[in-house]
């Protein structure tokens, strides 16, 4: 929906990838646009990752603002070489003579009984390099409006579309064009004891979760933070100061994850608000299993509201 | 069994190593003015590759890629062009960028450490330097894609050496643009040398040439050291791909005399008679040769055009080492258009920082 917003008011938008013309993608999110705007602005590719983003970058540097898409996280791999060397920082390297405005797209995390490959959560991978915007939805509303800003910024926006939004969400989007702010991060629930900050679809776990603590009269802030690079530090801080815990919800491996920057900031920037130790829920430093213990890897409302639980009682 | 697919790759050549015309000369070789015009870019790269390598020697570049003995190539290709169409280059494509208006300040702005290097100021949507091999081949197809899409009639180039004909992305290149059709010229800058891998140990094909054939695009040689053969196997593959006749492969088959780059040491991998043999096939010799025969070109005109060369480097230079260091801001003012708060407050950090580290 937004795609084809922006695609009718902006004739410089071009979709681009595998399987995103007649078919509408895997998982339909380019459904009819090519049928919209014809097959060279909503072009299939040949099969290749790496062309996908070499491609989208000499297009963006030639003044069109392409929308990729990489068909799983795990297919990005071939890709990283062309986004880290060179779609991150044309603009640098050029002095803002080229530049990328360029959103590859990508299905993110699993639990949706996927074959192998096809359940990945790397953000991390993306997050360390500097140039690029890494954007995590949590909603359908939410990449609806993330997703107009993202392809309105003037450069790079990986953006990460979390599988079991795609599944299991309805929600009623008006298709009004109206962008989301990227860089921030949205409080969806406000609460004065323990702040939890997750992302993507592991939001609707921490809702729950939230939800529990509460009739258990303990009173969760969630954070979105929907933009995981660069990360907005400040509606965290602020909110750690109110509430003196933080527990960090992430799907991805723990190890280096996007919530160990997080855990930092706060370290650096916010120890002395903090009650209790920060704590981490993650998925596990292994192989993201195939799907029949994939529930087990990824962090459920339990282990959301045990890790609360334990922070409650540490305090000080 | 019958045979299903057949396929033969050309040669070219209009100049032999003596400067004899081979064959019939293209309209613009029959130019005086234009002949003249190649050999002085020719004279001029050359001159200042061997400043470039000197300014190296003597602490004041970085690590540099020579283009010694490509000059042919690197005039035919730029030359062929047009000011409209788009180069994505490797690192060495010294003479054809010359030739686009890249200037040498900023040449040496960049082998200098110097971002600002990278904004040319005459090709102003040419792609800029690129290291990591064969990637940029996908961003001349990119390029290309966006002029189809706009109907423009503009095409893109990307060169690459013959080391990066081995390379994933180089396929992916040829493959997408062949499928769409699509405006852009591939030139192989065979060399001979990747390093210290000569190319018969890159790989077990004939030609670089029929790598094309698998994209189901045309593929032809040319005697890259020719000026005129490269030019006129450029035009015509412009030509094709301007009118929508779509992408060509050309191998340029010359010969790297120089090192691989001011850190390399040839002499460890390759034998000086393998040199020696191919200095005698070099361009300008070549090139000389029919001037004095067709052009009356003496040792008079030649002795002027390397002092006017010269003149030209000189002042480059000067403002390349005049040039003042930039400040640290330049690290993080084009990451971003818009640059996020806490990179803004390591900006802010890194001023505290700068200078106290000297350099």
């Amino acid at each position: 929906m937004a795609h084809g917003w922006e695609m009718q008011h902006d004739p410089t938008v071009v979709v681009i990838g595998e399987d995103v013309g007649a078919n509408g993608g895997v998982f339909r999110a380019t459904q009819g646009l090519q049928q919209r705007f014809g097959a060279e602005r909503v072009q299939d590719t040949p099969l290749a990752e790496s062309a996908i983003a070499g491609v989208a970058i000499g297009m963006a540097a030639q003044g069109l603002k392409p929308v990729a898409e990489i068909q799983f996280m795990g297919f990005l791999y071939p890709a990283l070489d062309q986004i880290i060397n060179h779609m991150s920082r044309m603009r640098h390297r050029t002095r803002g003579r080229l530049t990328c405005p360029i959103v590859m797209r990508m299905p993110h995390g699993g639990g949706i009984h996927a074959p192998e490959h096809h359940s990945e959560s790397v953000e991390t991978l993306l997050c360390h390099i500097p140039g690029l915007r890494v954007v995590c939805p949590s909603s359908p509303a939410r990449a609806y409006g993330l997703l107009l800003a993202a392809i309105r910024d003037p450069d790079p926006v990986m953006f990460l579309e979390p599988t079991r939004l795609y599944r299991a969400s309805r929600q009623e989007v008006p298709d009004d064009g109206r962008a989301l702010p990227l860089d921030r991060a949205f409080v969806l629930r406000e609460g004065s004891d323990v702040t939890i900050v997750s992302w993507g679809a592991m939001i609707a776990e921490t809702l729950q979760a939230a939800a529990e603590l509460a009739d258990a009269g303990v009173d969760a802030e969630v954070i979105d933070l929907a933009t995981l690079s660069p990360v907005d530090a400040t509606t965290i801080l602020d909110s750690v100061a109110r509430t003196g815990r933080l527990v960090i919800v992430q799907e991805a491996a723990r190890n280096v994850g996007v919530g160990a920057e997080i855990a930092a900031i706060v370290a650096e920037d916010g120890l002395y608000d903090l009650l209790a130790p920060i704590r981490r829920v993650t998925g596990y430093d292994t192989v993201m299993p195939l799907y029949r213990l994939e529930r087990e890897y990824i962090p459920d409302v339990r282990r959301i509201v045990e890790a609360v639980r334990t922070t409650m009682a540490d305090s000080r | 069994m019958r045979t299903v697919v057949e396929f033969r790759v050309e040669y070219l050549q209009r100049l032999d190593p003596d400067g004899n015309v081979v064959g019939d000369l293209p309209a613009f070789a029959r130019d005086p003015q234009e002949v003249l015009r190649m050999y002085r870019a020719m004279t001029l790269a050359r001159a200042f590759d061997a400043k470039a390598v000197n300014l190296q020697r003597t602490g004041q570049l970085g690590t540099y890629a020579s283009c010694l003995g490509h000059e042919a190539t690197h005039v035919g290709v730029g030359a062929a062009m047009r000011a409209e169409d788009v180069l994505a280059p490797v690192y060495r494509e010294v003479g054809t960028q010359l030739w686009r208006g890249v200037t040498m300040h900023e040449i040496l702005l960049y082998w200098g450490g110097d971002e600002r290097g990278n904004d040319f100021s005459g090709p102003r949507a040419d792609f800029p330097w690129c290291v990591p091999i064969a990637t940029q081949t996908l961003h001349a197809t990119g390029a290309a894609m966006a002029f189809k899409i706009r109907r423009e009639a503009r095409c893109a180039v990307a060169t690459i050496g013959d080391g990066g004909t081995s390379e994933g992305a180089f396929y992916e290149a040829l493959n997408v643009a062949g499928a769409r059709a699509l405006p852009v010229v591939f030139v192989v800058v065979n060399n001979g040398w990747a390093i210290s891998i000569p190319v018969t140990a890159q790989t077990a094909t004939q030609t670089l040439a029929q790598k094309a054939i698998a994209a189901g695009i045309p593929g032809l040689q040319v005697d890259g050291n020719d000026v005129f053969a490269v030019r006129e196997a450029m035009s015509a593959a412009l030509d094709r791909a301007r009118g929508g006749g779509g992408p060509t492969l050309v191998e340029a088959l010359t010969y790297r005399l120089s090192d691989h780059t001011t850190a390399d040491d040839a002499s460890r991998y390759r034998s000086a008679r393998e040199v020696d043999d191919a200095r005698a096939l070099e361009p300008l010799l070549r090139t000389r040769r029919y001037l004095e025969k067709s052009l009356h070109w003496d040792a008079d005109r030649e002795r002027e055009l390397l002092a006017e060369c010269a003149r030209t480097i000189d002042a480059a230079v000067a403002d390349y080492l005049a040039a003042p260091r930039p400040s640290s801001d330049a690290m993080f003012d084009h990451l971003f258009a818009n640059l996020p708060e806490r990179i803004r407050e390591q900006r802010v950090a890194a001023r505290r920082h700068a200078g106290t580290r000297g350099h």
